[in-house]
């Protein structure tokens, strides 16, 4: 990926082309795990731009995913069969795409208005301020009526498959990979070493920290579409406190700043739940348990081996 | 000792507060063009703080600070940049998870002139040999001295005019010091770069430097040319060790 990443982002997306011509041969159930995981990478990944090469803490994630969920289901709903009735095969697959990009359009203006006060603020302070937003987004919601109030919108057509998954995965990995390896990316990192030097050197922290916000929100966005377009039904109650942090957790473990990390610590956290189901009633327990004992051994991240700084080809 | 010429720099009554607290109280300073000026004092007196305030790193609450006769009071800290001053903060502060390269590199941020980044990286390299034999190291992996070569390197790269340098000697072995204390004096006469020095070591500092001020809890209490201060017995007494 450092060395080719044109040719990784083809090879990589023309895997994804051919590999959805296997879902219909996959247990539906297997499926719908894989998805999740796809979904998850994408969160986790752009989730680690602002919390781990940049260094700011977020705990917003899940309001961000919510305003791509509720938007993009709303525009598949409501909009999509006025603008385009009757629409099958090709049209449904572009109005689903639409759909996506307005959910992330969406979160990242969101992260613009969050983010431009907010990140001002450091450490704790800004962990505050999101976890506040993310809240204000989740009880917005549930007093909406014309979004379904508490019940959430529900009948969200089933277009989420293997194929936009992992598109949007790839794309995800792509980005945050070729921002933080470019000579512009560097910035991130030397806001993360050194806020006061990187500012003494003539960067803009402030707008460093507000571009990896706004990426980083643009993709939870998308998550929150692919997520609604695959449960078909969306909630407030599943964009809480317990969603952000769930994907915090992921990039802790994962090992901040270590997008290979991230992406294995995703995997391994939505299979955990899934291959704990035969113990019911202790399956949360064990899997919280192995959190805790994962972080008393792997502080580091769990998928962190050496020095995890991206290395930038230097001319 | 070179011509006295027109201020590069010049602060009027500045003021900077911490809440209730005076860090500056009227500080009023002139640093003329091709010069290396010192700033003296004991902890606390308000060196960092008087060139945190010079660039913008802390607000200016009253006063005004002058660079090429234009007010630069208060812009931002990017801006400041890029007319040409430069800033090597205390401690050392390099970016320690990247490489020396990618760490000077950085000092050339604003600089787009592909060129001319690169004819000041071979000069960085020259002044600081070192530096270029660590090139692909990481920079939290070097040595004390090395680290303070780095980040004086990486604020020569983005090729200043006006150069301030925040207690250079500070936790380095005193071989180190002195040949940072040389580098110094070389790239003032070679690059004609105006200096202004903060330090502890009083001594070193007036031996290279022109004029002197002595800041003293957030005042000026006394300026002259460093070889006077030299040679002054209440600062003989209070910074040189008697």
């Amino acid at each position: 990926m450092q060395h080719r990443p044109k040719t990784f982002l083809i090879g990589a997306l023309a895997c994804a082309l051919g590999t959805s011509f296997l879902a219909p041969y996959l247990n539906p159930y297997y499926l719908d795990v894989i998805l999740t995981v796809g979904i998850n990478i994408v969160l986790a990944v752009s989730l680690n731009l602002v919390n781990g090469y940049t260094g700011q803490f977020s705990l917003g994630h899940a309001g961000f995913m919510a305003i791509g969920a509720y938007a993009s289901a709303a525009f598949t709903l409501f909009a999509a069969p006025a603008i385009f009735p009757n629409a099958n095969g090709w049209v449904t697959q572009a109005v689903f795409f639409l759909a996506l990009l307005l959910g992330g359009g969406i979160a990242a203006a969101a992260g613009i208005v969050v983010g431009a006060p907010s990140l001002r603020l450091k450490g704790d302070y800004l962990a505050i301020v999101t976890l506040g937003f993310g809240e204000i987004i989740r009880v917005l919601l549930r007093n909406v009526d014309s979004l379904g109030g508490a019940l959430g919108l529900n009948g969200i057509p089933f277009y989420t498959n293997l194929f936009w998954v992992a598109v949007w995965a790839i794309l995800t990995i792509y980005v945050v990979l070729a921002l933080v390896h470019s000579t512009f990316g560097r910035g991130f990192l030397a806001v993360r070493d050194d806020e006061v030097a990187a500012e003494a050197m003539g960067i803009n922290t402030t707008r460093y920290k507000i571009i990896a916000f706004v990426v980083s929100a643009f993709f939870a966005g998308i998550a929150g579409g692919l997520y609604g377009h695959l449960k078909s039904s969306i909630d407030p109650k599943g964009f809480d406190f317990m969603r952000s942090i769930e994907i915090v957790v992921m990039v802790i473990l994962g090992g901040m700043a270590n997008t290979r990390g991230v992406i294995l610590a995703a995997i391994l956290l939505t299979l955990l739940p899934e291959v704990l189901r035969p113990v019911a009633e202790y399956r949360m327990v064990i899997y919280s348990l192995l959190l805790i004992i994962l972080m008393l051994t792997r502080p580091q991240g769990l998928f962190s081996f050496r020095s995890n700084r991206p290395s930038v080809r230097t001319p | 000792m070179p011509e006295i010429q027109a201020n590069l720099l010049e602060l009027q009554n500045v003021v900077v507060t911490y809440g209730v607290i005076n860090a500056l109280q009227n500080v009023s300073l002139n640093v003329s063009k091709g010069s290396i000026v010192t700033l003296l004092g004991g902890n606390g007196a308000g060196k960092t703080t008087t060139l945190r305030a010079i660039s913008a790193l802390v607000p200016v609450k009253s006063g005004q600070v002058l660079y090429q006769g234009e007010e630069i009071t208060n812009l931002k800290a990017h801006q400041i940049v890029s007319r040409g001053l430069a800033h090597v903060p205390e401690g050392r502060m390099v970016f320690s998870n990247l490489t020396v390269l990618e760490n000077l590199q950085m000092g050339a941020y604003l600089r787009k002139d592909k060129k001319k980044i690169k004819s000041q990286l071979e000069f960085v390299f020259t002044t600081f040999p070192r530096l270029q034999e660590r090139a692909k190291q990481i920079a939290g992996t070097l040595s004390g001295g090395e680290q303070q070569m780095l980040a004086i390197g990486r604020a020569l790269m983005s090729e200043p005019q006006f150069l301030m340098l925040d207690e250079p000697s500070l936790g380095i072995a005193p071989l180190l010091v002195k040949t940072i204390f040389e580098k110094i004096v070389e790239i003032n006469r070679e690059q004609k770069i105006t200096i202004l020095l903060v330090e502890q070591n009083a001594n070193l500092a007036l031996e290279i430097s022109d004029y002197g001020y002595v800041l003293e809890t957030g005042r000026i209490i006394l300026q002259d040319r460093s070889y006077s201060l030299r040679n002054n017995p209440d600062i003989r007494k209070a910074y040189l060790g008697g």
